[in-house]
C-alpha cells in the first residue's frame, strides 16, 4: 500500500507514477489522498494515471494547517495500514511530512532524489552537505515517509480504461490553537528556471533593482530570456519573485549555460547549479569563490562588462 | 517568559572536500560550527528578551559534549543557559527529535521554542515540526518576521506562493528563516560574561524510557565532485569579453 498526498496536481501525478512502481513490487495499491478538494473529475484523472483508490477527505478547516492535516494523514495511514507515504515536497508538504513522521514515530526523508526497493527494503537517495554528497538511506519499519520534489518522475500515460474507486472519507481532527490572521498571494512572474536552457543569474553585485535590465539584455541577446538570482535578491531585497531564486533553498537548475553575475559563489548558491553545463562568472573580486565553481570567468565590474558582453554576443549570434 | 532555542552543531560545509580515491566526502578533521540559521533563531530570542522583561533564553542541543565550545558563542551573544544532550551511538531524526522533546519537557515551563528553518548540513527542516508534533503544540514554520503582543505571538510565514500571517497562544514552536534578522557578533563583554553561564550536560540515554532503533539507516555516502575548467580572464574587460565569446562559440553555445 502506497499513500500519496500533495496539494499540487502535477506533483501528485508524478508521485503516482513512482507509487505505482513501488506498489506493483509488493502487489499493493496506490491510494491518493485529496484533502479539501471536492473534485471527482480530478480524482478520476488520478485513477486514469495509475491510482487504485482516491480518498476524498473534508478537513472541516478553512485553510491548510500542518497540525490538522497531520491528524487526517495519521488516521489515514492507520486506516489503510499504509506502507510508504509519498508527500509532495513544497513547504506545505515538508512540514506536514515531518510532523506526521513524529506522530507515527517513523523515519522521514525530505527531498529525495530517487526511491527504489533494494534487498526488499524501501531505499531512498538524497543530497547532503550542500550537494557535495549523495546519501543512500534505508527504511526499516513501516510506514516510512518521503517528500518528493517536482519533476523527479514522469507521470504515467493516461489510460481511460483504468478503473478504481473514489471514496469519501472523514477523520477526526483536533483543531490547532494557532490562528491564520491573513493570507496574501506572493508575486510570481511565472518563470520556470528549472526548465530553462540558458540562465542569466544576478546577485548582490547589482546595486539597484533597475540595473537588472543589464542582465535581461544579456539574456535576450542569448535568446535565453530566463533570469535567475541568489537568495538575497529575492528573499531580502525582493527585487525578483521567488520563482527566480536558485540554490540549496531555492530551485535546482540544469541549463546548458549558466551566467553568475555579481554572485559570490557561496556553497549554498552552488548547490543549486551543480548540474549546469557551462558556468560563466562575472565578478569584480579576483578571489571570489565563484571562480572555483566556474568554467569561464571575467574579473571585472559588471556595469562595464555586461554591456560589452551583450554587444559582442549579439554580433556573434547574427 | 521562557524561550528555548534548538541549535545544531554541524560540520563547516564550506570545508568539505571529496576524497578522489574513495569518492567519499572527507568529514574528519573539519571545523564545526553552529548551523547558520540557528544563530538567527538565537538572535530573535535575544531580541525578544530585550523587549520583554523576565525572559530567559535557553539553548538546547543534541550533540556530543565537545559542542561546548560552539554553544559558548551563543551564550556570548546573550543566551542565558545551555543544555547539551548526548546522543546514542546510532540515531536518526526520530531519535534526536525525541531527545529534544524529552529535554524540553525536562526543562519544563516553556512558552516559545525556536528552531532554524533547516540545518545547513542536511537541510531537511524536519526537526522543528517533529518536536512540535511530539509536544503536541502548534507549529509556525518559515517565519520571516515575528513579535510578541501580550499573551500571543504573531508571525509572518513565507510559503513561496503565499505570505501567511499567523497568531498563536503559548506554547508554540516557530522555525525562522535567514531573513528574519542579522545575528549579532558577540561583544567582548558578552564573551567574558559567557564564561560564567551554565552549560548543563544530560546523558541522552537517561531521557529515553527505552533504547530507540533508528527507523532509517544510511547505507552509503557518495561524494559528488564538480570539476570545472576554471579559465579566468583577468586582463582588461574588453579582452576578457572577446575571449569569453570565442570560448562560448567553441563550446557550441552561441546559436
Ligand atoms: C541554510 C542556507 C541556505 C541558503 N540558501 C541559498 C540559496 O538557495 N541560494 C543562494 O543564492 N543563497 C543561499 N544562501 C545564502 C548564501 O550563503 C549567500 O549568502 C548568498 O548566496 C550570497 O548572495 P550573493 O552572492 O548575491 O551576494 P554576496 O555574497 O554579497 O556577493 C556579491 C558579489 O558581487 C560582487 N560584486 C560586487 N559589486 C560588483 C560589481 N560592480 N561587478 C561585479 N561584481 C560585483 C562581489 O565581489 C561579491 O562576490 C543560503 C544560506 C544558508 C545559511
Ligand atoms: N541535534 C540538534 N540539536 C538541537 N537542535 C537541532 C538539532 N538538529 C536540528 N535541530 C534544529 O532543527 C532545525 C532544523 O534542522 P533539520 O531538520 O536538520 O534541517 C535546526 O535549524 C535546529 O534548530
Amino acid at each position: 500500500m502506497v499513500l500519496i498526498y500533495s496539494n499540487n496536481k502535477k506533483l501528485t501525478l508524478e508521485m503516482i507514477a513512482k507509487g505505482r512502481e513501488l506498489a506493483d513490487e509488493q502487489d499493493g495499491e496506490v491510494i491518493v489522498a485529496m484533502i479539501d478538494e471536492k473534485d471527482e473529475n480530478l480524482a478520476n484523472e488520478y485513477i486514469s494515471h495509475g491510482a487504485d483508490k482516491v480518498f476524498l477527505v473534508e478537513s472541516g478547516v478553512e485553510n491548510f494547517k500542518a497540525e490538522e492535516y497531520t491528524d487526517i494523514m495519521a488516521n489515514m495511514v492507520n486506516d489503510v495500514e499504509s506502507g510508504p507515504v509519498l508527500i509532495g515536497s513544497n513547504k506545505y508538504g515538508k512540514e506536514l511530512a515531518s510532523r506526521l513522521a513524529a506522530k507515527l514515530s517513523t523515519g522521514c526523508v525530505i527531498d529525495c532524489t530517487d526511491i527504489y526497493m533494494e534487498d526488499g527494503e524501501l531505499t531512498v537517495e538524497r543530497m547532503v552537505y550542500n550537494g557535495n554528497a549523495i546519501s543512500v538511506e534505508r527504511f526499516s519499519g513501516r510506514p516510512g515517509i518521503i517528500t518528493v520534489p517536482s519533476k523527479l518522475f514522469d507521470p504515467l500515460k493516461k489510460d481511460e480504461g483504468r478503473s478504481g474507486e473514489v471514496i469519501e472519507k472523514s477523520y477526526d481532527v483536533s483543531s490547532s490553537y494557532s490562528n491564520i490572521a491573513g493570507i496574501e498571494e506572493m508575486p510570481s512572474e511565472g518563470v520556470d528556471v528549472e526548465a530553462a536552457n540558458i540562465i542569466v543569474s544576478c546577485g548582490r553585485g547589482f546595486k539597484n533593482r533597475e540595473d537588472l535590465h543589464l542582465a535581461e539584455e544579456l539574456a535576450d541577446a542569448l535568446k535565453g530570456k530566463v533570469i535567475g538570482c541568489s537568495r538575497p535578491i529575492s528573499a531580502d531585497l525582493k527585487w525578483l519573485s521567488e520563482d527566480h531564486w536558485i540554490g540549496l533553498s531555492g530551485h535546482k537548475v540544469k541549463p546548458s549555460l549558466y551566467f553568475a553575475i555579481g554572485i559570490s559563489g557561496q556553497i549554498q548558491h552552488i548547490a543549486g547549479i551543480r548540474d549546469s553545463g557551462i558556468i560563466v562568472a562575472i565578478n569584480k573580486d579576483p578571489n571570489a569563490l565563484i571562480f572555483d565553481s566556474a568554467d569561464y570567468g571575467i574579473v571585472g565590474d559588471l556595469y562595464e562588462v555586461l554591456p560589452k558582453l551583450t554587444d559582442a554576443i549579439k554580433k556573434e549570434m547574427d | 517568559m521562557n524561550i528555548i532555542v534548538c541549535a545544531k552543531q554541524v560540520v563547516d560545509v564550506r570545508e568539505i572536500k571529496i576524497d578522489k580515491q574513495t569518492n567519499k566526502p572527507i568529514l574528519k578533521g573539519i571545523g564545526k560550527t553552529i548551523s547558520d540559521i540557528d544563530k538567527n533563531a538565537v538572535e530573535e530570542a535575544i531580541k525578544l528578551k530585550e523587549e520583554n522583561k523576565d525572559t530567559k533564553v535557553t539553548v538546547l542541543s543534541v550533540a556530543p559534549f565537545d559542542a561546548r565550545e560552539q554553544v559558548k558563542e551563543l551564550l556570548a551573544m546573550g543566551a542565558d543557559e545551555a543544555v547539551l544532550v548526548s546522543p546514542p551511538e546510532e540515531f536518526d531524526y526520530n531519535t534526536v527529535s525525541t531527545l529534544l522533546a524529552k529535554a524540553i519537557e525536562k526543562i519544563g515551563d516553556y512558552d516559545l521554542i525556536l528552531c532554524g528553518e533547516a540545518s545547513v548540513d542536511l537541510f531537511s527542516g524536519q526537526m522543528g515540526p517533529r518536536i512540535a508534533g511530539l509536544l503536541d503544540i502548534p507549529q509556525i514554520t518559515y517565519a520571516r518576521a515575528m513579535s510578541i503582543e501580550g499573551d500571543k505571538v504573531r508571525a509572518e510565514r513565507d510559503l513561496t506562493d503565499k505570505a501567511v500571517k499567523m497568531e498563536s497562544t503559548f506554547p508554540v514552536l516557530i522555525t525562522v528563516t535567514k531573513e528574519i534578522n542579522k545575528p549579532r557578533l558577540p561583544s567582548l563583554m558578552g564573551i567574558l560574561g559567557a564564561a560564567s553561564k551554565p552549560i548543563i550536560e544530560w546523558d541522552g540515554s537517561d531521557l529515553l524510557e527505552e533504547r530507540m532503533e533508528p527507523g532509517i539507516k544510511s547505507v552509503d555516502l557518495r561524494g559528488v565532485s564538480m570539476e570545472r575548467k576554471n579559465v579566468v580572464y583577468g586582463e582588461d574587460p574588453e579582452e576578457g569579453v572577446r575571449k569569453l565569446v570565442i570560448s562560448l562559440g567553441k563550446e557550441g553555445l552561441l546559436g
